[in-house]
């Protein structure tokens, strides 16, 4: 061992490191598991196969959130092909001593907005989810890893994740943000700076100016985003607004303990000598909104900017251009402002949380849905849904004639059945591109809040900033 | 799950970069908990929208039973979804071949004996051109024991893997069975938080 300091990251892995396996893995201590019931019922019958026992049911959390209805007075049987999931959640959840966060309990939601608005997850805390965005929670300083249908056996058996630890990369979003800039922006830009590859094989710190300034809620899309850039944990080391956030959640520890959490966790920061394996800057001073307009997240610009012309860019990115371009229906060269939308969806572990809603609602108020726009509103917890309501967003957003959903994933992975249709132009505040994700031949934007809302108003693709 | 040793059969060429686990798997065309994985495998880009062939690749009679599946970089970027893996291994697709290999979808395929091979510069372009050329008219072979791929005119090429993915995927382990080998470390290490940190080993809702 050197005396050289260590990272975030590093602190947190050490702190949960139970040992090595003979194979050269790492076994890591998992805090707080949160399953959810797209992918946990197959564990809980690969468990039950096995004739194992979940180990920690008092550190595990089920949450109904993928295969469920948005659709107020929703049932178990709304989406009837999702009935079969709600029911082996519930089932398996039971038969395992879990507490699941079911249709119409006041705490049920998508998991990875429950989890630290609950309190479940904490800083420095490890987490784990079988979903890719279980990275969002790094947004608290927590270290969380998405992982698969074994990988989440594995856990529910053992408590511990088996990893080589990955290498460790900052990066430093320097400068401030301007007006309609917010986290989602941010995590846009750093993806097209990093490609969806460039995070592959390590664990990524947000640092700097930008993300010391995110509330958040913020921080939460921000490293909800990490895996857009290939990486599987991202996250903020936290700091006293962190610490203000979690205080007093359901969760969260209370009197001696909060006092003796505190002092432990204002030890987790990177040390001023530690050393990364990677580290790269972006300045986001004169970062507009931002706007994805092919089929993966790092094909990324500005709002007031262009649709890229494929010949003009690096060979390699030639025919993925130029694919996307045909897929989206876009003019190579041509500006994005002003294309016609037929679909707003605000919502997803991305961007539903409070300060979401009420930044799309302040753009909402006063004006109407554009004729021929179906735009939903979907908050990301029942929590968050009674928040909204006690400020008066769910009036903003019906008055204008939004659907006001019930808490659920819903049209960001499309697995409720919420889908759109072919050829229609979506702007959407979810998290993935990707052709068909959100229904054969759905074209879909990635924005934040803001310009889902003016779009949603105006019918077309708008810079918000000239509302 | 099922050891992997050696491997033998049509090397299916989808020379793209970031085919993702929702192209792989697109779950929202799938009902119930068990499908048919194999049937599901790329089942969105396979056909057009009224069901009918559109010439993709896998659509080809020699894919009827894919061994291999040769693409480029970033395979099974996206979601974490396990039934990825579990879609080409109900298509009869043992071994992916790529530059490289998102980390999540990597780790789904040795926890479910599917091999993944990461080849890159001139090697990689060559392998490529080989398994496009051939398609799938003859077979090409695995060896993970002796880590190559062989052509079927007698190339063989290299692959590293980790001695210990190496011995996973050759003998099947319960991954369970070798962490709990170490429970007594697991133990100690929830009594030691139990003492230190007491916070992190309950998950107490203080409003009940």
């Amino acid at each position: 061992m050197t005396d050289r300091g260590r990272t975030f990251f590093d602190k947190i892995w050490d702190q949960h490191l139970v040992g090595q396996r003979t194979d050269g893995r790492e076994l890591v201590y998992i805090d707080r598991h949160v399953l959810h019931d797209l992918h946990a019922p197959h564990a809980f019958g690969k468990l039950a196969q096995a004739g194992r026992k979940l180990r920690r049911p008092d550190l595990t959390f089920s949450m109904q959130d993928h295969s469920v209805s948005v659709q107020p007075g929703r049932t178990d049987d709304t989406y009837a092909d999702g009935a079969v999931f709600v029911r082996a959640m519930r089932e398996g959840s039971a038969k395992n001593g879990v507490r699941v966060f079911d249709l119409g309990d006041p705490d049920q939601g998508i998991s990875h907005v429950v989890a630290p608005e609950l309190g479940l997850v904490l800083p420095g805390a490890t987490h784990a989810v079988p979903d890719s965005h279980a990275c969002t929670v790094g947004g608290l300083g927590a270290l969380a890893f998405g992982c698969g249908t074994t990988e989440l056996e594995h856990i529910l058996a053992t408590q511990v994740i088996t990893l080589f630890r990955p290498k460790r990369m900052r990066v430093n979003l320097l400068g401030s943000l301007g007006a309609d800039v917010a986290g989602k922006d941010v995590a846009l830009a750093v993806i097209a700076k990093l490609g969806v590859a460039g995070g592959r094989g390590f664990a990524i710190e947000f640092a700097g100016s930008v993300a010391r300034a995110l509330p958040i809620e913020g921080r939460l899309t921000l490293c909800n985003l990490t895996i857009e850039m290939g990486s599987r944990s991202g996250f903020i080391a936290p700091d006293d607004a962190t610490f203000n956030w979690i205080k007093g959640r359901p969760f969260a520890p209370d009197s001696a303990q909060w006092d003796q959490a505190l002092a432990h966790w204002r030890t987790l920061f990177t040390d001023a000598d530690a050393l990364f394996d990677k580290e790269i800057d972006v300045d986001c001073s004169d970062l507009a909104p931002q706007i994805t307009w092919g089929t993966e997240p790092s094909q990324v610009i500005g709002i007031d900017g262009r649709v890229p012309d494929p010949s003009k860019l690096e060979v390699d990115k030639r025919g993925p251009a130029e694919r996307a371009i045909a897929y989206m229906g876009l003019e190579p060269g041509a500006a994005i402002e002003g294309l016609p939308v037929g679909r707003v969806f605000i919502g997803s572990c991305t961007n539903s949380r409070l300060p979401d809603l009420e930044i799309a609602a302040s753009i909402v108020k006063g004006r109407k849905v554009a004729p021929g726009v179906t735009a939903w509103a979907v908050p990301g917890s029942s929590q968050v849904k009674r928040d909204a309501e006690a400020r008066g967003l769910d009036r903003i957003f019906k008055e204008a004639g939004f659907l006001w959903g019930e808490s659920g994933c819903s049209m960001c992975a499309g697995t409720n059945g919420d889908m759109g249709q072919a050829g229609e132009r979506v702007l959407s505040t979810t998290n993935r591109n990707f052709e068909n994700r959100q229904g054969r031949g759905v074209r879909t934007h990635l924005v934040g809040p803001a310009l889902a809302a003016a779009a949603a108003v105006t019918g077309c693709i708008t810079d918000v900033r000239k509302l | 799950m099922q050891p992997f040793t050696t491997l033998s059969g049509p090397a299916m060429p989808m020379i793209e970069d970031d085919i993702n686990t929702d192209q792989i798997a697109p779950l929202q065309l799938s009902k119930g908990l068990t499908p048919d994985w194999g049937a599901l495998l790329f089942k969105r880009q396979r056909m057009n929208a009224d069901g009918s062939d559109n010439g993709h690749v896998l659509n080809k009679p020699q894919y009827k039973s894919p061994a291999i599946l040769v693409a480029n970089e970033n395979f099974g970027c996206g979601s974490s979804r396990e039934s990825a893996v579990w879609c080409l291994i109900g298509a009869g697709i043992r071994c992916v071949i790529a530059r490289s290999i998102a980390d999540i979808f990597r780790e789904n395929c040795l926890l479910n004996g599917l091999l993944p091979i990461e080849l890159s510069g001139a090697e990689m372009d060559r392998l490529q051109a080989l398994v496009t050329e051939i398609d799938g008219a003859q077979p090409f072979s695995v060896d993970l024991p002796a880590q190559s791929v062989r052509a079927p005119n007698g190339d063989t090429f290299a692959f590293e893997i980790s001695d210990s993915d190496k011995t996973r995927l050759l003998e099947g382990l319960d991954e369970v069975g070798l962490t709990m080998k170490h429970e007594s470390e697991i133990v100690a290490f929830e009594d030691k938080m139990r003492a230190t940190m007491p916070w992190t080993q309950e998950a107490r809702d203080r409003r009940r």
